[in-house]
């Protein structure tokens, strides 16, 4: 006999419909599977037979075969555990095989027939209903994660009898749903807020621009001068995020599996923060069985790069191609797999070997070529893709101790809100969403300056010292800021403000 | 008239033959010239020689390496001054081991009274807006400022004079083809249109550690007097003091704060009786220059960069411009102070900083700069 049961598949973030065909037939006792499963799909032939044994059902004694198709393609993880035991009952006729093409499978199984979680949900449930199947029978914990999906019954099981019982009629499994405005409603809160931030005006307002016009930034200041809380404080005053873009962050999260059980959507935009000694695959995705890196994982959040310059030297230049594109792409010999990677690059450094050097209550014990050579390994290509420099400070303690009412991340992000719906209005139909993203021949259309301007700037670039690369970036800073106010024009007082950002490409810093 | 200079050059390259030893030789035998032509029993009668030394001299005589020397010197505009030209700093010429021959790119005037300035290269930014205000000041009486151009505080010195528009002198530790550091390739061009760059070394000599102790007994020995801004424990600029004082050279130094160990070095000099400067006047009564009193009102302060400065801004740059006269502040207490906002704040700053007004140092702490 013969049945063929669909499951589903990762290619990228995306899923793809496998079809397992299982065939029995007469002949010596073996159990062959092919179809380019990994390790894991090829070890799903022993918790198969002692699931199916476990609940009381029959493993054939017969000569049986699996292939996994599109042949072709690699298959990986334990989700196939469950669509190839049925695939097995089928064929056995031990399942009712009528409709069981509307349906798709998806889960590992334990050795006594309970069904466990599975990576990469989300993404394979909407190619299911992409590719028309109207059910899909999925472990108990993805539910959640499952149910953002409409358009096709989620019937979470617990076990593999509980399948059986279903597909024959006996005991039907509810269907699941969420709430999907609730989850939104309820979720937008975290733990950390602006308000937190004492003082630190200059850092705050700079973090504003930031956010409003997606823009990177690096910050540099002494150790302990509130780098690392500030930054972790961005997410909270970015735009809330669409239903589009939970969606596409949770599938992201899913296939690496960093979601937490019970979450359906991840409606928090991400702050990642991954450690200096962190590896270029690990930073942007890849191996050999390619897995989201910290970049993509930062997708639509924040990449929160803590003492930039201890970074590996080549993971901050493969930083480079993403932070234009976008996206990452990584060609492997069987598949070429594009992650997105649309992330707020926020840095952090020191000034200088010991730290010291800004803080005034300190002695830096650097040489002035240590301290040159500190900031050096920030330079080139990697600057180029940073917006603003912000010059940390460390506050006084009667900041800390102040009574004075900070503002709160809800207001911060209103503003930030509504500068960014100008950035989408202006930019429709053009890709881009914000003033970040702006081409060379975008800045000529869009940050056009008036005779005063220009006459500012090119002042401001003899007189200061600017390097040539910080000329668009000045640009699409001010352009922010003019929205910021609601400005069509770029005034004077935008453009000085956006050329306060620029520290690190003027001689204040080389130490003389 | 080239071919004495040739004899100059010759006399200057030879190892071993220093300062101490080629001011002996011209006294005895008054030229160079002489010299390459004294016999070896000649030289061996001089007790100040050692065998070694007469060898060298009786030895290197290739004529030709002088030649390409001088070819090398020419090549680089650089001008030959030797210690019988009328040119030579008057001082300099009276200490006891002046060199014999000065390599000068820039040119050196008769009548320049020279005050040396002095720090520490890894300076505070007290120190560094002290060293360029103090010679901005010196310069309006006509003195011309002496450094190493070294990072840090000699730079500041050079610009702070360069920026009014004095004259100033760098006395380097390495030949004058070679910029050291080499981030300072501006300001060495700018010295030698303003004052001129000069060392004791052959073109094509590297900045070797020992030069410069060396190089420091030229910088007092050309001045008056000597100022150190700022020095840690075992700064250079303490060796230009111990040589400034064995010179018989006045030696000033600037107060510092006494926890800071950039300052340590200084603080110790005024204990040790080095004048004490918290004012131009400080400087000039000791030199016997003649300064009038209008102009000296706190000095330090910067309240006397009158407000005829602030004729041409608009009532905000007027406020947080004037809120910087008593010190440097951080861009979050201007706004705090003014009561404006952090982004009028910013713009206003960077308008200023065009004006040429105020001036930002690394934090964002800005100062006024006059």
């Amino acid at each position: 006999m013969l049945s063929k049961i669909k499951s589903l598949g990762l290619m990228g973030i995306d899923g793809c419909i496998v079809l397992v065909e299982t065939d029995i037939s007469k002949g010596l006792p073996s159990f062959d599977m092919v179809g380019l499963g990994d390790t894991a799909v090829k070890e799903s032939k022993e918790r198969v037979r002692a699931a199916i044994k476990n609940a009381d059902l029959d493993f054939p004694i017969k000569r049986i075969t699996i292939n996994l198709a599109p042949a072709d393609k690699k298959k990986e993880g334990s989700a196939f555990d469950l669509p190839i035991a049925l695939g097995i009952l089928a064929a056995t006729e031990q399942v009712n095989i009528k409709d069981i093409e509307n349906y798709g499978f998806l889960g590992e199984l334990s050795l006594d027939g309970e069904i466990k979680p599975v990576k990469g949900i989300l993404p394979m449930v909407i190619s299911a209903r992409e590719n028309g199947l109207k059910s899909i029978i999925l472990p108990l914990e993805n539910a959640d994660e499952a149910a953002v999906v409409n358009g096709l019954n989620i019937l979470p099981a617990g076990s593999i009898k509980d399948v059986v019982n279903h597909l024959n009629g006996l005991k039907k499994i509810n269907k699941y749903s969420v709430d999907i405005d609730n989850i939104f409603r309820n979720n937008i809160s975290y733990d950390v807020d602006f308000s937190d931030v004492k003082g630190q005006e200059t850092v705050k307002r700079a973090l504003e621009v930031a956010a409003s016009g997606a823009h990177n930034c690096v910050m540099i200041g002494s150790p302990g001068c509130g780098k690392t809380m500030i930054a972790r404080r961005l997410p909270t005053i970015l735009p809330s995020m669409t239903f589009e873009e939970a969606l596409e962050v949770t599938k992201i999260h899913s296939i690496a599996g960093t979601l937490a059980t019970n979450t359906s959507l991840i409606t928090q935009r991400p702050f990642r923060a991954p450690h200096h000694t962190i590896s270029n695959v690990s930073l942007v995705g890849g191996g050999r069985h390619p897995k989201p890196g910290e970049i993509s994982l930062a997708h639509y959040g924040v990449l929160f790069l803590d003492e930039l310059p201890e970074f590996n030297r080549s993971a901050l230049e493969v930083l480079r191609q993403p932070l234009e594109d976008g996206v990452v792409t990584i060609s492997r010999i069987n598949a070429t797999l594009t992650y997105p990677a649309r992330t707020t690059l926020i840095c952090a450094a020191n000034p200088c070997k010991c730290g010291n050097y800004l803080d005034h209550s300190k002695e830096c014990t650097c040489t002035p070529k240590q301290i040159g050579q500190y900031l050096s390994k920030l330079s080139g290509p990697l600057l180029d893709r940073i917006d603003l420099h912000i010059e940390v400070s460390s506050i006084q303690y009667k900041d800390l101790d102040s009574k004075k009412e900070e503002e709160k991340s809800s207001d911060v992000r209103e503003r930030v809100n509504r500068t960014r719906k100008i950035q989408q209005e202006r930019y429709k139909g053009m890709n881009i969403y914000s003033n970040a993203e702006l081409s060379p021949a975008m800045i000529k259309k869009y940050c056009k300056l008036d005779v005063q301007c220009k006459n500012i700037l090119e002042n401001a670039f003899e007189r200061l010292g600017l390097s040539a690369r910080a000329h668009g970036r000045i640009l699409k800073v001010a352009r922010t800021i003019a929205d910021m106010e609601e400005c069509q024009d770029i005034k004077t007082h935008h453009l000085l403000e956006a050329i306060q950002y620029r520290s690190l490409d003027r001689k204040i810093w080389s130490g003389q | 008239m080239v071919d004495n200079k040739q004899y100059w050059v010759w006399l200057s390259s030879l190892p071993g033959i220093g300062a101490v030893k080629s001011k002996a030789l011209l006294n005895h035998f008054e030229d160079p010239y002489n010299i390459w032509n004294a016999k070896e029993n000649e030289l061996n009668k001089l007790p100040f020689l050692t065998s070694k030394d007469v060898g060298n001299l009786i030895n290197i005589k290739i004529k030709e390496s002088a030649k390409i020397h001088l070819d090398n010197i020419f090549k680089n505009n650089i001008k030959i001054l030797t210690i019988n030209d009328e040119l030579y700093p008057y001082y300099l010429k009276n200490i006891y081991d002046p060199p014999s021959v000065l390599y000068v790119k820039g040119d050196i005037r008769i009548n320049d009274k020279y005050i040396a300035v002095v720090g520490s290269r890894k300076a505070t930014s007290y120190g560094l807006s002290m060293a360029h205000t103090i010679s901005c000041e010196l310069s309006r009486y006509g003195i011309t400022v002496v450094s190493g151009m070294a990072r840090g505080i000699d730079s500041y010195a050079h610009k702070g004079i360069l920026s009014v528009g004095g004259r100033t002198i760098a006395v380097l530790g390495c030949g004058l083809d070679i910029v050291y550091p080499n981030e300072n390739k501006k300001l060495m061009d700018s010295i030698i249109e303003n004052g001129a760059c000069v060392s004791e070394y052959l073109p094509g000599i590297a900045p070797l550690a020992n030069n410069f102790p060396a190089r420091n007994r030229i910088i007092s020995g050309i001045s008056l007097g000597v100022i150190v801004i700022e020095a840690g424990e075992r700064s250079g600029s303490l060796i230009t003091a111990n040589f400034a004082l064995d010179q018989g050279r006045e030696v000033f130094a600037l107060p510092g704060n006494v926890c800071s160990i950039n300052s340590t070095g200084t603080n110790r000099l005024i204990k040790e009786g080095a004048k004490m400067v918290t004012g131009i006047e400080d400087i000039l009564e000791e030199i016997n220059i003649s300064f009038s009193n209008e102009n000296m009102e706190n000095f330090f302060t910067g309240s006397f960069a009158n407000d005829k400065l602030f004729k041409d801004l608009d009532k905000e740059e007027i406020k947080i411009a004037s809120c910087l006269k008593t010190e440097p502040l951080h861009i979050d207490n201007i706004s705090k102070k003014t009561g404006f906002s952090i982004q009028l704040v910013s713009s206003v700053l960077i308008m200023l900083e065009l004006k040429g007004i105020v001036e930002q140092l690394p934090g964002k702490i800005y100062k006024l700069k006059y």
